[in-house]
């Protein structure tokens, strides 16, 4: 086992690249090596560790789901400077691979409930990830709904997957813009995530509500669940914190005595009530 | 110490400060120590051993930031916080200077030209060890110096304590944490930490006041304030004593010198 | 014949051992006086080693933990990347002789860190070759607290070997299967068992400060308490505390990129430092002194004893020697404890 490397990537060729949004990508990634590929498996929820050789690894969740084999997927947004030199990467360059880390959604126990996604901005890739595995296995679940918001359309990650959600009969999808972001052919809901949910009122019995945003959203979205019936224990979010390691070891992630990497990314808000506000 | 301390205590009780920063007893030697009541002004005290440079926390917003602020202030404390007003970081309007005047009573500064003055009317206190290390160090032969330099900085485990320390080190997004590009590797290397004070060393450049703290405060004990010094000497040497508020590294002037360009 | 694994060894006799030590191809890192600071430092002749001090600038940690070290290389040619897998094989055996039971201990935090679930390569490579001839602490000053974290003078945890100052001679204590190897291959040097060598009453006396077990229990409802605030009002935020310290872990990874090859590096970090936590988005988790000065303690006195069981702190004094203003620890553990 100490033979094992862990700071040492996987080798990945960037399949293909999507445009998702201004300044927003998704990479499909494939293993260099048939070995690592094989050896490799996930859950929905964790993250990784993605190089670029010669800049840096920056931290983000997976978000392809584990159901769809022989490739992962990462969706990120031009930021700093590992971000911006992934960016310049092409299809068919090669880069780093570190992970999977932290813990996970616990979708068995979700088994027979309805589901309630909720997402802001750039948090829809990390749900991505649970939403694509819990449409790959439909029959576990009960009613799925998705509510999506971003600042604008063009804001709006994953279109085309929008699309084929929106399609589909066995989910309700509600996406919206802040006011403002809309554009004349825009049929979708105008409002903050927080005031459409209210609209929406979905029922709390047997429901889990799954909410990743920035922290303003998630702020004002707890309190109308709260209004809608839902307890701490029927609600989820994933917490990001700078990192470097990803194994609990380069000190930086934790909120109190708990780190973002090892005993997150996911909490649910019974977990996260007992952290202190360090996030 | 008293007079100190009973000046202290009037001015909380006129209400004409929110907080003082001066020195109280430490474990080995007095240690900054911030008052933000008037019984605590007893603990306050201030000797020739008190040579930390506090006009470093004055900057520092988080302790200071709309607070009527006191301070008692070294030789040394005292031209870092006229440079800081020559600099537009201090308004002088929440700040009570406080300085030991030759006889060694408490001297209240009401103005930068005051301690201006001050500072022109009293001679710098002696610093013999160093001027000895100083001597040595000129003395040298280029390649003794280097080797001297390059002995000294391999040690640099680049905990920024030199930074810290210096009132004068006081941007938000210092050179080092600039990582587009990375200017300066940020691991500790011989090289790069001569990168590093060397950097330091020219953003001082006409604007330190020679106070000593980067050296003492460094844990490894390199005598990084040396290299300051010999800056200060230098831009006197060459551009002289500033009488207004440029600095030689951000002023340009047609007659400037150039023949250090070849 | 060891009886009861004690030796004993003169000033001469360690001399020689330490020389065959070196001599037998092993790495020697051992005090070494400059000016008025000790300093740890790789020797090839025991006459510059020095025991005066009562502690060197720097704790061993950086032959376990260097302070840059390179995690794996890559190269990139034509969009293929190869990369080089961390190797050890270069790595020598090591001795380090001369460190404190205070320094010694630190490898236990140290070592529960990086082996935190998952195993640490480069660490344990470095670690597993390792042998620590301790030397127990004759004196002290007001900055030592070991006897309030459950270490002390004459304290063998971490050690392979601990010397004991005698009047005369020092006591061996053989305290590993590798100290034990390290005294057999050069038995010569040794004398025969000492009979009634009072090994406490050579030892400093390091009064008791404070409770870890009541510090760690009060740290625990404390994290919104104004004492940091109060604390830390004249820390100035460098990393000089944590870069001395035996016990502090928290590194950072950077690339040392030249033009189509380099290094990915793991180098040490401080959570002092206000970049430590800064977000790309600019939002801080830790975005003041009082809350890095707070994380600082909890993770030592709180958070390290919870999730690893081992306090992150040997009571070296170090960072507090270190600071620039003299943020003494103790004071400040007594103060809360």
């Amino acid at each position: 086992m100490t033979d094992y490397n862990i700071y040492l990537p996987y080798l990945v060729a960037i399949e293909k690249i999507t445009e998702e949004a201004p300044g927003v990508k998704t990479f499909r990634l494939k293993f260099k090596n048939d070995e690592d590929a094989r050896r490799f498996s996930f859950k929905a929820g964790q993250f990784a560790e993605y190089s670029v050789f010669g800049e840096g690894e920056c931290t983000f969740c997976i978000a392809s789901s584990p159901t769809r084999d022989g490739y992962v997927e990462c969706t990120f947004r031009e930021a700093g400077k590992v971000t911006s030199a992934l960016a310049k990467l092409e299809e068919g360059e090669t880069m780093g691979f570190r992970g999977p880390f932290g813990n996970t959604f616990p979708l068995d126990a979700w088994k027979g409930k309805n589901l309630l996604f909720i997402a802001g901005g750039i948090a829809l890739p990390p749900m991505r990830c649970v939403i694509w595995n819990v449409l790959d296995t439909r029959e576990n679940f009960k009613d799925v709904s998705i509510l999506y918001g971003a600042k604008s359309v063009a804001d709006l990650v994953y279109k085309d997957e929008l699309k084929a959600w929106d399609e589909r009969p066995d989910v309700k999808l509600v996406t919206t813009v802040d006011p403002g972001g809309e554009t004349p052919d825009w049929k979708g809901a105008i409002g903050f995530v927080p005031s459409v949910l209210e609209k929406m009122n979905p029922s709390a019995e047997n429901t889990i509500a799954i909410v990743c945003g920035p922290p303003v959203m998630i702020k004002f979205t707890f309190p109308v669940l709260d209004k809608l019936g839902f307890k701490p224990e029927q609600i989820y979010t994933t917490l990001e914190n700078r990192m470097k390691c990803g194994v609990g070891k380069c000190g930086r992630c934790n909120v109190g005595k708990m780190y973002v990497c090892k005993d997150g990314p996911v909490f649910s808000r019974v977990a996260l009530e007992a952290l202190p506000a360090e996030y | 110490m008293r007079e100190l301390q009973d000046t202290v205590k009037a001015l909380f009780d006129k209400g004409e400060i929110d907080l003082f920063i001066g020195y109280e007893k430490g474990t080995r030697t007095p240690r900054p120590f911030f008052v933000h009541k008037a019984e605590d002004a007893e603990n306050l005290i201030f000797d020739a051993a008190c040579s930390g440079n506090l006009a470093v926390y004055l900057t520092r917003k988080d302790l200071t930031g709309g607070k009527k602020t006191g301070i008692s202030a070294s030789y040394y404390a005292l031209k870092s916080i006229a440079q800081l007003f020559d600099e537009n970081q201090l308004k002088a309007e929440n700040l009570r200077i406080f300085g030991v005047s030759e006889e060694g009573s408490v001297q209240f500064f009401d103005s930068v030209a005051a301690i201006k003055q001050h500072l022109s009317a009293t001679p710098p206190p002696a610093k013999p060890d160093e001027d000895e290390l100083v001597g040595k160090i000129n003395a040298m032969t280029a390649s003794e110096r280097w080797k001297f330099w390059s002995d000294e900085l391999s040690k640099c485990f680049k905990c920024y304590a030199c930074r810290a320390a210096c009132p004068m080190c006081y941007c938000t997004k210092c050179i080092v944490e600039v990582n587009r590009p990375q200017w300066i590797q940020p691991w500790a290397s011989t090289l790069s930490n001569m990168e590093w004070q060397i950097n330091r060393v020219m953003h001082l450049a006409g604007r330190c006041s020679d106070c000593g703290s980067c050296g003492t405060a460094c844990p490894l004990g390199i005598p990084v304030h040396l290299l300051t010094h010999k800056m200060s000497e230098t831009v006197k040497e060459h551009f002289g004593v500033s009488e207004t508020k440029e600095n030689v590294l951000s002023t340009f002037k047609p007659d400037d010198k150039e023949n250090f360009i070849h | 014949m060891i009886h009861n694994n004690c030796l004993q060894i003169t000033d001469k006799g360690l001399k020689d051992w330490l020389a065959k030590i070196i001599a037998g191809g092993k790495q020697l890192y051992a005090p070494v006086r400059e000016g008025d600071k000790t300093a740890f430092k790789w020797l090839d002749s025991v006459a510059e080693i020095s025991m005066e001090h009562i502690q060197t600038t720097q704790s061993a940690k950086a032959v376990a933990f260097p302070r840059a070290e390179k995690l794996f290389s890559y190269q990139k040619e034509k969009g293929a990347v190869t990369l080089q897998d961390y190797n050890p094989d270069n790595l020598s055996e090591t001795v380090i002789f001369g460190l404190h039971p205070c320094d010694a201990a630190g490898f236990r935090p140290l070592g529960s860190i990086f082996n935190w679930d998952t195993p640490d390569k480069p660490y344990n490579e470095r670690r597993k070759r390792m042998t620590l001839i301790t030397v127990s602490c004759t004196k002290s000053d007001e900055f030592c607290f070991c006897t309030s974290v459950n270490g002390g003078p004459g304290n063998t945890e971490g050690s392979d070997i601990l010397l004991t100052p005698l009047k005369k001679d020092y006591l061996v204590e053989i305290i590993t299967e590798k100290g034990q190897k390290l005294v057999e291959a050069y038995q010569s040097c040794f004398d025969t068992p000492p009979e009634n060598s009072d090994k406490e009453a050579c030892l400093a006396k390091v009064p008791v400060r404070f409770s870890p077990e009541e510090v760690s229990r009060k740290l625990s409802g404390m994290f919104e308490s104004k004492v940091w605030e109060t604390q830390s009002e004249r820390c100035l935020g460098c990393g000089a505390c944590a870069f001395v310290c035996p016990a502090c872990a928290c590194f950072d990874i950077q690339e040392n990129s030249k033009g189509n090859s380099g290094d990915r590096l793991r180098c040490w970090d401080s959570c002092g430092f206000s970049l430590f936590t800064l977000h790309t988005s600019g939002h801080n988790p830790r975005s003041t002194q009082s809350q890095r000065w707070r994380q600082r303690l909890m993770h030592k006195f709180s958070y390290m004893p919870d999730r690893l069981s081992v306090i992150g702190c040997t009571g070296c004094g170090r960072c507090s020697r270190a600071c620039p203003v003299d943020m003494n620890i103790a004071e400040h553990l007594a103060d809360i404890g």
